[in-house]
């Protein structure tokens, strides 16, 4: 290697925390001009924080950024840009209703002599802009008009159009197909070959050992290694993405496996998940692991009547059912603890008994009044059993802890009385000590002979808690492991969609 | 390549969508006054008469164009009736109680009152956090009040104020064509002329249409915001003139539900509710479509609760229409991209 001139960016030794979590500890990240540089690591290990560093959205707590060898602070998204930073969403962050020219120059419009908005000239440019590009998209078509590949080029556009000379990209494949991840990278490649530094945020390790020079992997908020994209396998890389000791945090009881209770046969779903099958037993801890994206949670919404399902069966205690809504799950038995509690588990303002109480309301009383002693007492009962910290059952859900409102989402589920239990993220954003209490509570519900489909990104957990493991890639299983086959390389060859390569499974 | 021609021809489905938005209202506009015309004749198909239309339609064209500048942001100014009621109050008690004042200086005054309360509500929605539908309601009745306070159960006589005043409105300064006609045209054109070719016109669009990508962009939302609102007011403001001007006498009551008539314009002209589309010349359009509604259910002699049925009726059309639309391409583009 000959030696390098300063880099175009220089994150050094930088940390970050979020409240109670160390989201970064130390990572140190070096873009050079004229490379791409892929940043690799699993759900939470601090990949979105970096981006959003180089965004200009958050700050280091400690550590250094340098642009081009000096040292520099963003306070701002402005700052990012004029430092040459562009940065491109998954989700393209465009205006819908405006044209793609006036989304490449939004606020820095050319104008006329006369100050007017200078339409013509700015059609031209963007036009311009987007035959170096070598595609074609018309500059007076509306945003949304465009998929979601078109929109990206719109972004990037943009991005040339700002003269950056950092383009980071965040899983800017997510929802490409493949003919369009072609075109993507075509493009990629010209840029740097024009001496643009390219961050490339992925899950994808065949795209990103297809497109990158080098990869810097980040596990549990701290740099791993730094290489060259040709010393790497895919192996090494997935290694060195999980390498991280199992902590006997949760203590999983043994439970009784019985009959089969729910079976799911070539579901699918177009555009989010296709042909899965699996069984789930009474007393059986099924763990659904999958990287964000790979459309976990979209089987969950179809199993519990949330979505439709285009293709597949589902069956209870081996009747195929229709469930066509939300209380149809209910009625069969499923309940769904969804992962976004404040949207759908929760009414904040209502106090722990209504909240609790809310599904199963119908059986409340009759002639439609409430009974609100039965209200009491069963909101009491799940309350005690599964310890919620509370002044009172009277007390609004708004004034508890994170984790003692995950509780009273439980109870609320639990009330329903449910054979099946789908529980979607239940530990996300909760403190260490209330998670371990979940994972108690949980494993508890299985010895009772509930079949429970746990949904989780955090390996640790899926592994410790889960009797089988089913993973998913992309919309499809990819994966399926009894608890003694389930090891973090396993689970993350399969999440990643080495698994289906490796076996010429297409 | 499949994928590549069908989403190119839904590109220009909806380009052709946004661009005819005004061309189907003023087919509508068009087909009405056929209808019209075929069955009451000359006592509707005359120069006289558009004039009438014109004339009835001036003042809630101008509040509908301040109005639209509101509506594009994303927000909604609900108090623009009692904008209009206390600035013309206001203009008209000063002429009350201070008889040889100066016009041009009530004229100013008055303005300024409007966009003193426009930029009230201005402050409420970027200040205060306030959704503009509850903070425009709340100023809807406190403007409302105001004026009611201030008039104590008087009100302003035609003899209170001076000619002068009253020329802006009755007075015809080019070509047989009534002031406030003239007046509504020329603002429209301003209006038209900074949404489409100033950046802080471009940017009330991106703030309409993406909240959040237009603070990515470095866009100062809130101060736009405030300039929407404090704009739309002074309009306002200049709408409650014409309105002291063309009536002489002016009670505290005076365009009391108004601001249903100006949303309803607005909405019929093809401006989204929800922000980022629509242009001053469909909010002009929307206007005079439901002021020949209006003007024809009077020659045709129908009931007054027609009117309000048939307005109710054009705002579902329009937005029905806007929603099959969208929907249409949007299933075009789906179509497209599933390979």
């Amino acid at each position: 290697m000959t030696a390098p001139p300063p880099p175009a960016i220089e994150l050094a030794a930088v940390a970050k925390r979020f409240g109670a979590v160390q989201a970064l500890r130390g990572v140190d990240l070096v873009l050079h001009s004229g490379e791409v540089h892929a940043l690799v690591g699993e759900n939470g290990a601090g990949k979105s924080t970096l981006v959003k560093m180089l965004a200009g959205v958050h700050r280091p707590d400690t550590g250094t950024l340098r642009v081009d060898g000096q040292e520099t602070a963003f306070h701002g998204p402005l700052d990012a840009r004029k430092a040459g930073i562009a940065v491109i969403h998954q989700h393209p962050t465009l205006f819908p209703d405006l044209d793609v020219a006036e989304n490449v120059f939004m606020g820095r419009q050319p104008r006329d002599r006369f100050g007017r908005v200078d339409w013509r000239g700015m059609y031209r440019e963007v036009g311009r802009l987007l035959g170096t590009l070598g595609v074609r998209i018309g500059v007076r078509t509306p945003v949304k008009a465009l998929s979601v590949a078109d929109q990206q080029l719109v972004e990037i556009a943009k991005a040339l159009s700002l003269q950056a000379r950092v383009l980071v990209m965040d899983e800017p494949t997510a929802s490409l197909s493949a003919r369009e991840v072609e075109r993507l990278f075509a493009i990629v490649r010209r840029l740097r070959d024009d001496g643009a530094a390219i961050l490339f945020v992925s899950h994808r390790l065949d795209e990103i050992f297809a497109i990158s020079d080098r990869i810097t992997i980040v596990r549990d908020g701290a740099h791993v290694l730094t290489a060259s994209a040709s010393e790497l396998s895919t192996g090494e890389t997935i290694r060195h993405m999980v390498g991280r000791r199992l902590e006997a945090l949760f203590p999983k009881e043994d439970a009784e496996i019985g009959d089969a209770v729910l079976s799911v046969h070539g579901l699918s779903r177009a555009g989010h998940f296709r042909d899965v099958s699996f069984e789930l037993r009474r007393g059986e801890i099924l763990g659904l692991f999958g990287l964000v994206g790979a459309g976990r949670t979209e089987v969950a919404r179809v199993i519990v009547g949330a979505d439709r399902a285009d293709a597949g069966e589902i069956r209870m205690d081996g009747r195929a059912v229709r469930i066509g809504s939300s209380s149809a799950a209910l009625t069969h038995g499923i309940a769904y603890v969804p992962e976004d509690r404040h949207g759908q588990g929760l009414v904040l303002d209502f106090p722990i008994a209504a909240n609790v109480t809310l599904p199963i309301l119908p059986r409340l009383g009759r002639f439609g009044m409430l009974n609100r002693n039965r209200e009491r007492a069963i909101a009491g009962d799940y309350a005690a059993r599964l310890q919620v910290k509370a002044a009172g059952l009277g007390a609004a859900v708004s004034s508890l802890s994170g984790g003692n409102q995950q509780k009273v989402v439980l109870a609320k589920w639990l009330a329903t009385d449910p054979k099946v239990l789908i529980l979607d993220e239940p530990t996300r954003g909760i403190d260490i000590g209330t998670k371990a209490e979940v994972h108690r509570i949980v494993s508890h519900l299985a010895t009772g002979g509930m079949a429970i489909l746990l949904i989780s990104s955090e390996l640790p957990e899926v592994l410790a808690m889960a009797d089988r493991v089913l993973v998913m890639h992309e919309g499809r299983l990819t994966g399926a492991f009894s608890r003694a086959e389930a090891t973090q390389e396993n689970v993350m060859v399969a999440a990643t969609g080495q698994a289906a390569v490796a076996h010429g499974v297409a | 390549m499949a994928s590549r021609s069908a989403p190119g021809r839904a590109d220009r489905l909806v380009t052709l969508v946004g661009r005819v938005r005004e061309l189907g209202l003023l087919i509508a506009l068009l087909v009405l006054v056929v209808a019209v015309g075929l069955r009451a004749g000359d006592r509707f198909l005359s120069l006289g008469n558009l004039r009438t239309v014109l004339l009835a339609v001036s003042i809630l064209a101008v509040m509908a164009a301040g109005q639209t500048l509101v509506v594009l942001t994303r927000n909604v100014d609900l108090s623009v009736a009692s904008i209009v009621g206390l600035t013309t109050f206001v203009a008209g008690d000063l002429f009350k109680q201070n008889p040889g004042i100066a016009v041009p200086l009530v004229v100013g005054l008055a303005c300024l009152l409007g966009l003193a309360l426009g930029a009230i509500n201005g402050a409420l929605v970027t200040v205060g956090r306030v959704p503009a539908i509850v903070a425009t309601l709340g100023t809807l009745y406190v403007y409302r009040g105001t004026t009611f306070w201030i008039a104590g159960g008087e009100q302003v006589n035609v003899s209170d104020v001076p000619d002068g005043y009253r020329d802006i409105a009755m007075t015809r300064a080019v070509a047989d064509v009534p002031n406030p006609i003239l007046i509504a045209g020329a603002i429209a054109l301003v209006v038209a002329y900074v949404l489409r070719y100033t950046r802080i016109g471009r940017q009330l669009y991106a703030i309409g249409s993406n909240p959040d990508a237009a603070r990515l962009a470095g866009i100062r939302s809130d101060r736009l915001v405030f300039g929407a609102f404090a704009a739309c007011g002074l309009l306002c403001g200049l709408a409650g003139v014409l309105w002291g001007a063309r009536y002489g006498r002016i009670d505290s009551r005076a365009a009391t539900g108004y601001e249903l008539q100006v949303v309803a314009a607005v909405v019929v002209g093809g401006v989204n509710i929800f922000g980022g589309a629509g242009t001053v010349l469909g909010a002009v359009l929307g206007a005079v479509l439901l002021g020949t509604v209006a003007n024809a259910l009077t020659i045709l002699r129908f009931d007054a609760f027609w009117l309000q049925a048939i307005s109710g009726l054009a705002i579902l059309i329009a937005v029905t229409i806007d929603l099959l639309i969208t929907r249409r391409v949007g299933r075009t583009l789906l179509a497209g991209r599933n390979r």
